[in-house]
């Protein structure tokens, strides 16, 4: 069998997509695991992640590297503000109950992609990338920006994963997952845990966003896909449990760069779409969740 | 006469006499609320009544508006067998998707159903040839008529909407106050208990998602044919929303509700769009001082504060 160059370079396509899907379903993984609050208006936090970075780095003078490094910082902390005042001037005035939390975040939703049309307006523009760096393959040329955003997403996930699992921040977050009663009898501060999930959920979303807008334009459309496929990516991996979750995003991440370098993306859509509507059905639990 | 049918009656005469009065721009919108409100009235019975919050039921109001629109385009069907066949396709899907989705519950039904209704939503975009895709198609004049009724025509479609909209609203009234109903109901309030009754929770639920499915099947196929269009944006994740939101304006669970949502909500935004692009804006903030509050909508808070006869 001879080497097919073009599956080399959608192997390294699928491992940028499934790192930026991971970062962003995490995100959504952590708030569903927490809160138990389904939250559509994730995609939009994702959008606005973009949509800020391309101001910042228009607004910040000097070498595209500082720009983007502003981008990188400003606009993952904004979104999470903005996420923490959702989660106390709506979520938490709904107690947190699952109905009205979706109806609410479909309201966020509309608000946010509603705004970014008004104030951005409908053009896709570019960010700049912080540095040029062409890869010279013998058959292609490749940016190396690609593998930087690869290495970013490895080194957030993983600080998440200490956060979690290393800190009493983290500690606190995991005891109120598991149980909420008992955490608030404890003394924990469940509603500053909420928030600050809820916050956490929404920079991470934005955070992947900055990294893939010099590859993707920003536009105020965008969040409707990393929605869905986040969605994908959470039920797959099991609903809450993060592990799943990263396995399944570098599963879909790379069989979606793979099928539709192949076959048609829309029917590699199709099938992916009712793929995980069935998993939902008899697999509860995803894939490879035991526990969720 | 019991005041309930009285007043459900009374809406139906007020109807009919808003056909004579309205002039010709409140003539059109009303006939397109009545079609709507009884898509809003299938999403009622799941929702309102049972408690099935679903995410996905454009793909019954696509699926209707597809299986007429596209026996009459393609298949040379007449427009009253093909407009029959709208609540068919809706309910068909709607027993099929249920078999499936109904086995999870709360959050987990809400996703499956999102995402059977975007799997159809991407099988319509895939046979664009058939379908043409996002752009539709138009159905021609000469193929919207039964016998020598011209549904295109301004007061023949008027009445053909209220004809429908006054079958699926009494229709809709006996099935609530009838024992299935009652047991719907029961399945909202507390599926365990009435587990434990005797009743079996499955059936029920896919009883009434079946005829919500009817429902919506037939508002998209007498949508399609009165209006003359049918295309994919029908069928597309924001038309899954609408329903919720008329639903949940006009109060979840009232048989009037769907009616009194869609018609407030239609021209809320047509107001809105005078003043400003935004009016998805009107929609996102609708659904978040609802949820805040008046989680039970207009008439369900009339009902709380008083009016308890209220279906």
């Amino acid at each position: 069998m001879s080497f097919d160059p073009y599956l080399l370079l959608a192997l390294m396509e699928g491992t940028r997509t499934a790192a930026v899907l991971a970062l962003t379903a995490v995100g959504l993984s952590l708030v569903f695991g927490v809160m138990r609050v389904v939250n559509v208006a994730h995609g939009e936090f994702f959008m606005l992640g973009a949509v800020l970075a391309w101001i910042v780095s228009t607004a910040v003078p000097g070498p595209a590297w500082l720009a983007f490094a502003a981008a990188l910082v400003v606009a993952p902390l904004v979104v999470a503000g903005v996420a923490a005042l959702a989660d106390t001037l709506v979520l938490k005035r709904l107690g947190y109950e699952p109905e009205g939390t979706i109806v609410a975040t479909i309201g966020l939703m509309y608000i946010l992609q509603q705004s970014a049309l008004s104030l951005y307006g409908p053009d896709a523009r570019p960010v700049v990338a912080p540095f040029s760096w062409q890869l010279e393959f013998p058959w292609f040329g490749y940016s190396g920006y690609n593998f930087v955003v690869v290495i970013a997403a490895v080194l957030v996930l993983a600080l998440v994963w200490l956060f979690m699992n290393r800190t009493r921040a983290g500690l606190v977050m995991r005891a109120t997952q598991i149980d909420r009663d008992t955490a608030q009898a404890f003394g924990i501060n469940v509603d500053r845990v909420y928030a600050l999930v809820f916050a956490l959920g929404a920079g991470l979303a934005a955070l992947a966003a900055v990294l893939i807008v010099p590859i993707q334009q920003a536009h105020y459309l965008m969040g409707h896909d990393p929605l869905l496929l986040s969605f994908t990516v959470v039920i797959i991996g099991g609903l809450g449990s993060i592990r799943g979750t990263l396995v399944a995003a570098l599963l879909i991440g790379l069989s979606d760069g793979i099928i539709s370098f192949y076959w048609s993306p829309l029917l590699a859509k199709i099938i992916a779409t009712l793929f995980v509507a069935l998993v939902l059905v008899f697999r509860p639990q995803g894939l490879f969740g035991a526990r969720a | 006469m019991s005041r309930v049918i009285a007043l459900h009656l009374a809406v139906l005469a007020g109807l009919l006499a808003l056909g004579f009065l309205l002039p010709a721009y409140h003539h059109t919108n009303t006939a397109r609320i009545m079609v709507l409100a009884v898509y809003a009235m299938g999403y009622n019975i799941a929702f309102g009544y049972t408690g099935l919050l679903s995410l996905g039921h454009a793909m019954f109001f696509g699926a209707g508006m597809y299986a007429t629109g596209l026996l009459i385009q393609m298949g040379g069907w007449p427009a009253g067998p093909a407009l029959a066949m709208g609540p068919l396709a809706g309910a068909a899907l709607a027993f099929g998707a249920g078999l499936l989705a109904l086995r999870t519950a709360g959050v987990s039904f809400m996703i499956v159903m999102l995402m059977f209704a975007q799997t159809g939503y991407l099988v319509i975009l895939y046979f664009t040839r058939w379908t043409r895709g996002e752009e539709g198609f138009v159905l021609r004049q000469s193929l919207r008529r039964i016998g020598e009724f011209d549904l295109s025509a301004e007061s023949t479609r008027y009445f053909a909407a209220l004809l429908l909209f006054s079958v699926a609203l009494l229709a809709q009234l006996w099935l609530v106050r009838s024992r299935v109903g009652r047991v719907m109901i029961a399945m909202r309030e507390n599926e365990e208990r009435s587990r434990m009754l005797g009743y079996d929770p499955f059936r029920t639920k896919l009883l009434a998602l079946t005829v919500s499915g009817a429902y919506s099947g037939a508002a998209g196929a007498a949508y399609g044919v009165m209006f003359g269009y049918v295309g994919a944006s029908f069928a597309a994740i924001p038309f899954s929303i609408l329903p919720l939101l008329w639903v949940l304006t006009g109060g979840a669970g009232t048989t009037l509700g769907p009616l009194l949502g869609a018609a407030l909500m239609f021209y809320l935004v047509d107001i809105a769009s005078g003043y400003t692009t935004a009016h998805q804006l009107v929609v996102g903030a609708a659904l978040l001082l609802l949820v805040l509050f008046a989680p039970r909508g207009i008439l369900g808070t009339l009902r709380e504060r008083g009016v308890k006869w209220l279906p």
